[in-house]
């Protein structure tokens, strides 16, 4: 119905080979595209700068992660600590004088240094043992930031961003930063759309499904690992540097913590691997449900339907949290993206179907 | 001197209760090949278990026994339910599943029986031994004598009938199966074991440092020592143990003091990093080959 494709023929392979070649599609992203660029005429400022915000910021990160894990499938545990690397390379350039355009260049370079360094590391091992690895680096990451006062400025410190101009826009107000962020999860966005149907992300694939196979058919799968590594690391030190910049404004090595790259993984899973739009609704997914189901349950005790104690509600974000993840890797271990992309096979021939469903 | 040796031998108790942890996860991947990250959250949730009983005046021993009943029943009912289905997937999803179970016990633990720091008395008195100019805790030694006796009883166990079957399904699914082995509850029993050895875990950790969620931080140490020691070797988890904890001990012991503290995590990091590059089947573990 929405989706319809009769009378929709692609006579030039350029039609056919654009990202989103039926119009329904692209309707529907130049609509959400208009809605993000008004967003901070349509929606208050609270909701811009504690959802929407963290939402895109967190998107890119689950983006760049999922370049890794799902187009690449090199699995990476210590995510959060390629991101720190990038918050705390950013404020330090910005605050010796770097204009901030060359500090998150120099940011994503640095985490895509040490990504790829951890990375060659690992390159003999893979699933299990990569897990481990990465691991072992986030808490290295960590332990290195903690202990020398010089990238944390002292113990328990608290860095405070630099106020700074991004293309002669000074990042003063919150609409400024709102700015920031999306033309940032723009960029990798359409980075790894593209990414997935060129000869490097098919390169990457075959290297996901399977690396001696690849490498029989002529991938150089070390290359394409290290790429996959660099380039990862490289959109996942800028993000770190949005989200320093744009999100928290201050930077502690608590923001960074393997916490963090546990929710990074559960947003790429919950979303599903190596799909675009469901890393933007994982990252939603995993940011916003347990706020709204502690809401719901604060709700119901203020009702006084449900009587919870204090201690239990701060740890129902984890239970939740915890069930998610095991509820969709249980239920649609593909995703969020997978429910989205059935919805819309099954709307394609709608009010018609298939013979097989 | 006496520094050193207090180091050393207490570093080796310590690892020696790190074993205990691995000893649950080498358990479960010998016989299904599931990496357990939930094991930490499990030893936590054995001592949650133990405390809750003896607040209601049980002796701690009969505390411990109702707790291996639990734990066994958990452990096989968290493969029933959740690890069963995974079969066949990739290993990130079933990584993932565990790590999953181990976020949930957190909240679970901590949420319904408050998160304050509990105490378990095993009935040690605190003061240390004193050996010539060396101080030894008693739990700690307690603690290495039951992981001891804990990991020789699990190679022994290898030997006996269900041992043996336990030895097969490692080996392969599909011919254990052909020969009238039940892979299921061969890999159910294993799980259960690991409850068994959480419960250990769980008494002896929750008596040193209390009983709360840092538990399940535990779990970090334990992956160096079944990385090191080889994922599938019971032997490796003892070798394995005492290696990260000397090290764990000793290395910070001397470090500390010069860059600041938190130099143990650094170590165990490095113990990981190093095995996986240059042996990543550990000690005794098992290489694995790959066929396309």
């Amino acid at each position: 119905m929405f989706y319809r494709l009769s009378g929709i023929y692609h006579t030039r392979y350029a039609t056919a080979r654009q990202l989103w070649p039926i119009p329904a599609d692209r309707w529907q992203v130049y609509f959400l595209l208009l809605v993000g660029v008004a967003a901070p005429l349509i929606f208050s400022n609270f909701t811009l700068t504690s959802y929407l915000l963290p939402w895109l910021i967190f998107t890119a990160a689950a983006l760049s992660l999922n370049l890794l894990m799902g187009v690449a499938g090199q699995l990476h545990f210590g995510f959060a600590a390629v991101m720190a690397i990038g918050a705390y390379t950013s404020i330090h350039l910005v605050r010796i004088g770097v204009p901030l355009e060359f500090a998150l260049v120099g940011a994503g370079l640095m985490s895509a240094l040490i990504g790829s360094v951890f990375g060659a590391a690992a390159l003999r091992v893979k699933g299990l043992y990569l897990v481990m690895a990465t691991l072992a680096m986030q808490y290295l990451v960590d332990w290195t930031i903690i202990n020398v006062p010089a990238i944390s400025g002292g113990a328990q410190a608290t860095l405070q961003t630099p106020s700074t101009t991004f293309f002669f826009v000074p990042l003063r107000s919150d609409t400024a930063r709102y700015y920031l962020a999306l033309l940032w999860v723009l960029f990798v966005t359409l980075l790894i759309l593209n990414i997935k149907r060129t000869s490097v992300g098919r390169a990457l694939v075959a290297v996901r499904d399977k690396d001696y196979a690849a490498a029989v058919i002529g991938v150089n799968v070390v290359r394409f690992k290290l790429v996959a590594f660099f380039t990862s690391s490289f959109l996942g030190g800028v993000t770190g540097a949005v989200l320093a910049f744009c999100y928290y404004q201050a930077v502690t090595p608590e923001q960074f913590t393997f916490n963090v790259s546990v929710q990074l993984v559960a947003m790429v899973l919950v979303g599903g691997l190596g799909s675009v739009l469901g890393s933007y609704l994982g990252a939603g997914f995993v940011l916003l449900a347990p706020i709204a189901l502690t809401n719901f349950a604060v709700y119901l005790n203020q009702m006084g339907w449900l009587n919870v104690s204090a201690n239990l509600l701060s740890h129902i974000p984890l239970m939740i949290y915890g069930a998610l993840i095991i509820g969709f890797l249980l239920l649609e271990p593909l995703g969020l993206g997978k429910i989205y992309d059935n919805v819309r096979k099954y709307l394609l021939v709608w009010p018609f179907r298939h013979s097989s469903m | 001197m006496a520094y050193f040796f207090e180091l050393l031998i207490n570093g080796a108790l310590t690892g020696l209760m790190y074993s205990l942890v691995a000893l649950g996860i080498v358990l479960i991947y010998k016989s299904s090949g599931v990496p357990n990250l939930a094991q930490g959250a499990m030893v936590m949730s054995a001592a949650y278990v133990v405390w809750l009983v003896t607040t209601w005046g049980v002796p701690v021993f009969l505390a411990v026994l109702v707790g291996i009943v639990v734990m066994f029943i958990f452990g096989m009912l968290a493969e029933r339910l959740l690890l069963r289905k995974m079969v066949g997937q990739p290993i990130i999803m079933i990584v993932m599943l565990t790590l999953g179970l181990e976020i949930l016990l957190r909240g679970v633990g901590p949420g319904f029986l408050g998160a304050a720091p509990k105490q378990i008395s095993i009935g040690l008195s605190l003061a240390p031994i004193i050996i010539g100019d060396i101080f030894i805790n008693r739990v700690y030694l307690v603690g290495g004598v039951v992981a001891l006796l804990l990991i020789g009883a699990s190679m022994l166990f290898f030997r006996t009938r269900m041992g043996t079957k336990l030895r097969a399904v490692s080996d392969d699914h599909v011919s254990s199966w052909s020969v009238g082995i039940s892979v299921e509850r061969a890999i159910g029993v294993s799980w259960g074991l690991a409850g068994l050895s959480a419960i250990a875990a769980g008494v002896v950790w929750g008596s040193v440092q209390g009983v709360d969620w840092t538990l399940s931080e535990l779990l970090f140490p334990a992956i160096a020592v079944v990385i090191l020691g080889g994922l599938d070797s019971v032997a490796g988890v003892l070798v394995g143990g005492l290696i990260v904890g000397i090290l764990g001990s000793v290395v910070p012991g001397y470090l500390d003091a010069v860059v600041g503290g938190g130099t143990r995590d650094v170590v165990t990091s490095f113990i990981i990093l190093l095995t996986i590059m240059f042996r990543p089947h550990g000690i005794y573990g098992r290489e694995d080959i790959e066929r396309v």
